[in-house]
C-alpha cells in the first residue's frame, strides 16, 4: 500500500536533489535543469496530497488544479530562461554564471 | 508476506526518478544530463499514474517529455558544447552537499513528526477535473493562458536578431 509518506520523503528527496544541483552547477542550463527538478518535487507533493488526504471532491481536484497551474508557469519561465540563456551566450559568448557578474557590487 | 504490486511498481518509478534526479546533477556530460533529466520526468509521471493522477500523468509525459526536454537540447545546439566539458561543478559543491542533505534531513523530520489524517487515494476523473477546471479556475486558467503567450512572445523578442543590422 502506497502512504502519503512515501510520496512525501521521494518528493524530499527530488527537492534536495534539485537544491544542490542549483547550488553546484557552474552552467546556466544544468542549473535551470535542476530548478525544473525541484518544481516536479513541488508537483509530487501536491498530487500525493490531494489522493490521500481526507478532503471533499472539490478541495481534491484543487490539487490537482494546481499542479497544472505549476506546469503551465514551469514552461514559461523555461522559454524565457533558454532565450536569457541564449542572448547571454551571444554577447558574453559564456554560459558560467560564475562569469556572469555585471551586476555584483 | 506478500509484497504488494504496487508499492512494488511505486519503488521502481521512485528509483527512475531519483536516480535520474542524481544523473542531472552529478553527470559530467551536458547532454546526458537532458536525458537523465527525461528519465526522472517519466519517473514521476508513474508516480502519478499510481496515485490515480491519469491526466497529470499524460500532462506530464506531454509537456515534459515532449517539449522541456526538447528545448533544452535546442538550447544546448545553439551554444556550444565544448564550453560545458569543465563547467560542471563548481569548486564549493561540499558545501552544496551539506546545505542539501541539511535541508533532505529536516524535510523528512517534519515529515515523520507530523500527522495527516489521510485516506485511501482516490482519484478524480477526467470529468471532473475539466469541469472544475472550466468553471470554478475559469479565471486562473485563462491569466494562465495569457501568462504563457506573453512568455513565448518575450523569448522571441529576446533572442531575434534584427536581419540589417546584425
Amino acid at each position: 500500500m502506497i502512504e502519503l509518506a512515501h510520496l512525501q520523503i521521494l518528493s524530499a528527496g527530488l527537492f534536495a536533489i534539485g537544491t544542490y544541483g542549483v547550488l553546484a552547477r557552474r552552467s546556466a542550463v544544468l542549473i535551470l535543469m535542476s530548478i525544473e527538478l525541484m518544481l516536479n518535487a513541488v508537483n509530487i507533493n501536491l498530487i500525493g496530497y490531494a489522493a490521500f488526504v481526507d478532503f471533499d471532491e472539490a478541495t481534491r481536484s484543487f490539487g490537482q488544479v494546481l499542479v497544472i497551474f505549476v506546469i503551465t508557469i514551469a514552461a514559461a519561465e523555461l522559454a524565457l530562461a533558454i532565450a536569457i540563456i541564449l542572448r547571454l551566450y551571444r554577447n558574453r559568448s559564456t554560459v558560467n554564471v560564475d562569469e556572469i557578474d555585471l551586476m555584483k557590487w | 508476506m506478500m509484497v504488494e504490486p504496487s508499492l512494488v511498481l511505486f519503488y521502481v518509478a521512485s528509483a527512475i526518478t531519483l536516480g535520474g534526479a542524481l544523473g542531472v546533477v552529478m553527470t559530467r556530460n551536458i547532454v546526458y544530463a537532458s536525458f537523465a533529466l527525461l528519465a526522472a520526468m517519466m519517473g514521476v509521471a508513474g508516480v502519478f499514474l499510481l496515485v490515480f493522477a491519469e491526466f497529470l500523468a499524460l500532462v506530464q509525459i506531454l509537456i515534459y517529455g515532449g517539449a522541456v526536454v526538447i528545448v533544452l537540447l535546442f538550447a544546448l545546439m545553439l551554444t556550444r558544447l565544448e564550453d560545458f566539458q569543465n563547467l560542471t561543478d563548481h569548486r564549493q559543491w561540499p558545501i552544496a552537499a551539506v546545505i542539501s542533505i541539511g535541508l533532505f534531513a529536516l524535510l523528512v523530520t517534519a515529515i515523520v513528526t507530523t500527522s495527516v489524517r489521510t485516506t485511501e487515494p482516490q482519484s478524480i476523473d477526467f470529468e471532473t477535473l475539466g469541469e472544475i477546471l472550466f468553471t470554478q479556475w475559469a479565471i486562473p486558467f485563462e491569466v494562465a493562458s495569457l501568462v504563457l503567450l506573453v512568455a513565448l512572445i518575450g523569448s522571441i523578442v529576446l533572442v531575434r536578431t534584427d536581419g540589417d543590422r546584425d
